[in-house]
């Protein structure tokens, strides 16, 4: 059958895998794996956003930020009584846009659809102007010390640099016990899924063919007739809402938001899995996702006093060596088989035919 | 191409020491979701090999940030602890088995120490976990600890308002560092403060507290100013406090930031006969980096410095000197991370059992002769009771005690005996 069929068996495949993990892994690695499926899942509208539409946006950690914090002030309230820490910050009232996310589903959308919100309307007025690459990137950069700098100054709203923790349940289930972390692990596995599929669907799509005209050439495709500042606009909320959507996952088997997870180093982290991950492609964010997150955690566990040596390594390799990541690799390795099965001349077609899709 | 054939070797290699085999395959298949699995199975063996815990050994975890900008200061914490584990067992250790410390780097991410911490507790078996220094790496502990009903020992001064059967708080609670302060200043300097501090929760709350203990005193706040976290200009404020002309400066800066603003201040030709700064932030080890010239007659609030006069600190000077350099010091969260081993210690000996509710419920009421002098553990609220002095800065870098409040101080984390706290309560 076709080398793509045989990719799509094996993105199927990778999913049962995925889906099996809660009998074969103990809590605490589930738990692990569950985070970094979260974060496959910010990294994969990330990879949309950047591989397909050629958008760099450094600032993703506010969105996902928001939705981190939206699952977090349900989960408080769900506690009962007001967060303490109003209590001596001499806020003895619940604020009304605290009140809002006592209700799960307001939360939920909510958690979604603000992030998409603030995304469109921040992307109206610049993908409008013109304003890209660079200066898109660095108002990005900007945007999240604005948004990092207001939650640290009102503690008394949002608990600060300590950010808010210490949750007990979830609809009613203890939080902490072994078959509501293997549901949240499921229902991550399911939305990562729901996403990829999405995701596919969107780059497979005409709307993916002109967002990838736009980033190899924006004027040309204006030109064509293509208004294509809509079309940034619609794929940077997107990509926001996804962000949202992950990190509601996220704070779910972590237990704790706080600034310093949405700033500058986690948001180009971010950045960074996609890179390694491979850009333009599904996978590519996928695999970094979980492979950087995995190996970060393995070699500061197993050498917690040099394993950042190792990691920024890693990083530098990657970007000197592998310009187009791990996915990069593959394609060229099979690209390679192809040539030498079908003789020479075939191999750059083959890489073509290869560049496409998943 | 010839590009890519080494790329793809040095990846290989990297990623064969990384994650194993399962790197690898992952690079052939596309498979990163299998791998990273495989990944975390790998972890459990790999721990289980290192630390080697019998029958005869008693395993406590150590959760400091050993990379990250917390480490200059969290290295040193753990350094102390370390070398408390290693007098114990030379001592024949606890319950006479040996003390196995398993250490975790927390990198000054949140997560990561929730993670570390229920590592810790789940899969090492460790009831005890001496470590964290932020408030935020505190908080992401709490949960975990609560949830898998084991012990955090946390070394460093705060903001107060917390108290958890889970946490024994050895560093100052605010009535032990902050209020006596406010009272001495006001008492021997002056009445008109100017609060400074880094843009997180302690300053924050500490200038709150300072606020409410102000106006219940008579005295007044004349500026009150916060800058992110690594913050180095500090022209503006130094001009703020050239127009407001402060009595005092409450200084709750943290970090870099103190390096930056001590050497602005002193550039500004403001001396300490012109204003007095105290710090709450700046121990010994802050004074090699901010350097002494600056620091000079400037004042610090800790429970203990390297001068401090008892025995005990002579001798807890002498081996910290001796087991990681001459040129090291000590200070008071070094101090604190020291002493709360031998207070878990004892109360495991009085327990006759690691299990958290024995050693909870036998800490209560234990004392000890700290190199601070004598510190007691409050069963109520899981603090500890300390003696409060305030030093001030000479120029090689050590302080002289000016004031202390003569006997151990109760802690009261939630400022319960203070009227004019209510409104913070």
């Amino acid at each position: 059958m076709s080398y793509l069929y045989s990719k799509k068996t094996l993105v199927i495949l990778g999913f049962v895998i995925l889906l099996i993990m809660p009998f074969v892994l103990a809590p605490f690695n589930l738990n692990l794996l569950g985070r970094f499926l979260a974060y496959a899942i910010l990294a994969l509208g990330i990879g949309v956003l950047w591989g397909y539409a050629g958008i760099l946006s450094l600032g993703h950690g506010i969105f996902f930020g928001f939705g981190a914090y939206a699952m977090a002030m349900y989960l408080t309230l769900q506690s009962g009584g007001i967060p303490d820490f109003m209590g001596w910050n001499g806020i003895t009232e619940l604020p009304w846009f605290w009140a809002i996310f006592s209700n799960p589903i307001v939360a939920i959308v909510l958690a979604i659809a603000v992030p998409m919100l603030f995304a469109g309307i921040l992307g109206f007025f610049t993908f409008r102007n013109r304003i890209t690459g660079v200066y898109f990137t660095i108002l990005t950069q900007a945007l999240v010390i604005v948004v990092t700098t207001l939650i640290i100054s009102q503690q008394q709203y949002t608990g600060g640099t300590n950010g808010i923790t210490g949750f007990d349940t979830i609809f009613g289930y203890s939080l902490n016990s072994v078959a509501t972390q293997q549901m949240i692990y499921w229902t991550t596995v399911v939305f990562l899924g729901l996403v990829f599929l999405i995701c596919y669907k969107l780059v497979n799509s005409r709307f993916g063919k002109v967002l990838i005209a736009i980033r190899d050439g924006e004027n040309r495709t204006r030109f064509l007739g293509y208004n294509t500042s809509i079309y940034q606009v619609i794929v940077y909320s997107f990509s926001a809402g996804v962000a949202g959507l992950a990190g509601m996952l996220f704070v779910l088997q972590v237990g704790i938001i706080t600034p310093s997870m949405m700033g500058i180093v986690p948001s180009i982290e971010m950045v960074l899995w996609v890179a390694i991950g491979g850009r333009g492609t599904l996978i590519g964010p996928v695999i970094g996702a979980l492979l950087t997150n995995g190996a970060s955690t393995w070699f500061s566990q197993t050498y917690p006093d040099a394993w950042l040596f190792f990691i920024g390594l890693v990083f530098v390799l990657v970007v000197v060596f592998m310009p187009k990541g791990i996915m990069g690799i593959i394609s060229t390795i099979q690209a390679r088989r192809r040539a030498k099965k079908y003789g020479k001349g075939r191999k750059e077609e083959a890489k073509l035919y290869n560049s496409s899709s998943i | 191409m010839k590009k890519y054939k080494w790329g793809i070797a040095l990846f290989s290699t990297v990623f064969i020491l990384s994650a194993c085999a399962a790197g690898d395959e992952a690079a052939d298949t596309g498979f990163g979701e299998a791998s990273a699995g495989e990944d975390e199975l790998s972890d459990s063996e790999e721990n289980s090999e290192e630390v080697v815990v019998d029958e005869d050994s008693i395993p406590v975890g150590l959760l400091h940030s050993l990379s990250g900008t917390m480490a200059i200061s969290e290295t040193s914490v753990r350094d102390a602890v370390m070398l408390a584990i290693d007098e114990i067992n030379e001592d024949g250790g606890v319950l006479g088995k040996e003390i196995v410390p398993i250490v975790e780097d927390g990198a000054s991410d949140e997560p990561v120490f929730s993670e570390r911490a229920s590592k810790l507790l789940q899969q090492d078996d460790v009831t005890a976990i001496f470590g964290t220094w932020t408030s935020a790496s505190r908080q992401a502990v709490k949960p975990v600890v609560e949830e898998h009903n084991g012990l955090l020992f946390y070394p460093v001064q705060y903001e107060g308002m917390e108290s958890s059967p889970n946490i024994f708080y050895n560093g100052a609670a605010p009535n032990q560092q902050i209020v006596p302060a406010v009272e001495w200043l006001f008492d021997n300097v002056g009445d008109s403060f100017f609060l400074l501090g880094s843009d997180y929760v302690f300053p924050r709350t500490a200038n709150q507290i300072i606020q409410a203990q102000l106006d219940d005193l008579g005295g007044e706040v004349v500026r009150e100013e916060y800058t992110p976290m690594g913050h180095t200009d500090y022209n503006t404020i130094i001009s703020h406090i050239r127009d407001t002309d402060p009595d005092v400066i409450f200084n709750t800066l943290n970090g870099d930031s103190n390096v930056a603003f001590f050497n602005q201040l002193a550039d500004a030709g403001i001396t300490s006969d012109d204003v007095t700064v105290l710090s709450v932030s700046v121990a010994e080890e802050e004074i090699r980096g901010i350097g002494a010239e600056v620091l000079e007659g400037h004042l610090a609030s800790w429970n203990y410095y390297q001068t401090t006069d008892t025995p005990e600190n002579e001798t807890f000077v002498s081996n910290f000197k001796e087991a990681y350099g001459e040129n090291r010091v000590t200070g008071d969260p070094i101090e604190a991370a020291y002493f709360m081993v031998y207070l878990w210690a004892q109360a495991v000996e009085e327990a006759g059992s690691t299990e958290t509710d024995a050693v909870r419920e036998a800490a209560a009421g234990i004392t000890f002769d700290a190199p601070n002098g004598p510190v007691e553990i409050d069963g109520d609220n899981q603090h500890v009771y300390k003696t409060v002095r305030i030093g001030e800065v000479q120029s090689d870098g050590q302080f002289e005690e000016v004031w202390n409040s003569g006997e151990p101080v109760k802690p009261d984390p939630f400022l319960e005996n203070y009227d004019w706290a209510e409104a913070i309560q």
